[in-house]
């Protein structure tokens, strides 16, 4: 029974089950194909927005999959890729959006609420404790206190 | 020390705004990358017969507001905004273009055939790959072009209540 489970198991864990985007027009050289499946992986499917090309099974996806594929054996590198998806979709298209001016809040954001926290946090640490320095007795609390204190001594 | 007090007030109300704000936009809606540019080269072959059906040289008109509009006889919402095209179509100084988008051209003309055709000039472009030129992510999107130049974009179909903003967008490229 044991000799059973492990295959089972093994096809479970198989990272074959999440294959999604396999296309019948691969590449037939591996390291093009890599490529090809690198320019993928970054770019938005603009119709599931959230997945990537190489994820997705719209229509559009597979189109844009099949147009990266072209490109990278017409012998365009990267970038060129890259910039014919922007020209047409702007950088949306791009799951990681570049640092421009319109992004600078987006990238240096998290970054800015880091080190005020961290300043406030520091500034807490770091404080002084306030000295309370209690009001001196009226006559009339002095005149209690020595009651209160004779009365104790009897 | 009253301003220190309001603080958390004022961060609170910021945060408040950005996220009302946020909360109107449509994610759905990616604007072409191509709006304020020259429109794709591009030549599509017509429904029927040989020949161009529509290209580049067509939507470059001195006289006339060029609208191209992608649609597909499998889009369901094509079939809603199609009497808004055909009011366009009929509109002066406008000149309507249709892109049969990833359509058998014979389902694209049975299509027109029921509806009605509102277009001047129809291209057929068989595999979407005119489209991704476009910028386009799905039928049905409008482009308004002023001498060649994409001017305005609508994304999803023209809506009977969204005629009158439509007609401003044209009567204002027309000035």
């Amino acid at each position: 029974m044991r000799y059973l489970l492990v295959p089972f198991i093994l096809i479970a864990l198989s990272l074959n089950v999440f294959a999604i985007g396999v296309d019948k027009d691969r590449l037939h050289d591996p390291a093009q194909e890599a490529r090809a499946q690198q320019i993928m992986k970054q770019l938005r499917c603009l119709v599931c927005q959230n997945q990537s090309i190489v994820e997705s099974d719209a229509g559009l996806a597979v189109d844009l999959r099949r147009i990266v594929r072209e490109q990278i054996t017409a012998g365009q590198s990267d970038v060129q890729i890259l910039d014919f998806m922007t020209s047409r979709y702007g950088d949306w298209v791009l799951l990681k959006p570049p640092f421009k001016m319109a992004t600078a809040l987006l990238w240096l954001g998290p970054l800015f609420l880091l080190l005020v926290g961290g300043f406030l946090v520091f500034r807490y640490v770091r404080q002084t404790p306030v000295k309370a320095t209690p009001e001196p007795l009226s006559p009339e609390e002095e005149k209690r206190l020595k009651h209160i204190l004779r009365d104790n001594n009897k | 020390m009253p301003f220190k007090r309001f603080l958390p007030l004022f961060i609170f109300a910021g945060i408040f705004v950005a996220f009302a704000v946020g909360l109107t936009l449509n994610p759905r809606e990616i604007p072409s990358a191509l709006i304020n540019k020259a429109a794709p080269e591009f030549s599509l072959p017509p429904l029927q017969g040989d020949g161009i059906g529509l290209q580049t040289a067509d939507l470059n008109d001195p006289d006339h507001i060029i609208i191209v509009n992608f649609f597909a006889s499998w889009c369901g919402p094509c079939r809603i905004e199609h009497p808004a095209l055909e009011h366009l179509g009929k509109t002066e100084g406008v000149k309507l273009f249709g892109i049969a988008y990833k359509d058998r051209p014979s389902h694209s003309l049975s299509f027109l055939k029921s509806l009605g055709n509102p277009y001047a000039k129809i291209g057929a472009d068989l595999k979407g790959r005119n489209a991704i030129d476009w910028g386009v992510t799905g039928t049905p999107e409008t482009f308004f072009l002023k001498d060649g130049v994409i001017r305005y974009q609508h994304i999803g179909p023209i809506h009977e209540v969204q005629m009158e903003e439509i007609l401003a967008v044209i009567k204002e490229l027309q000035q």
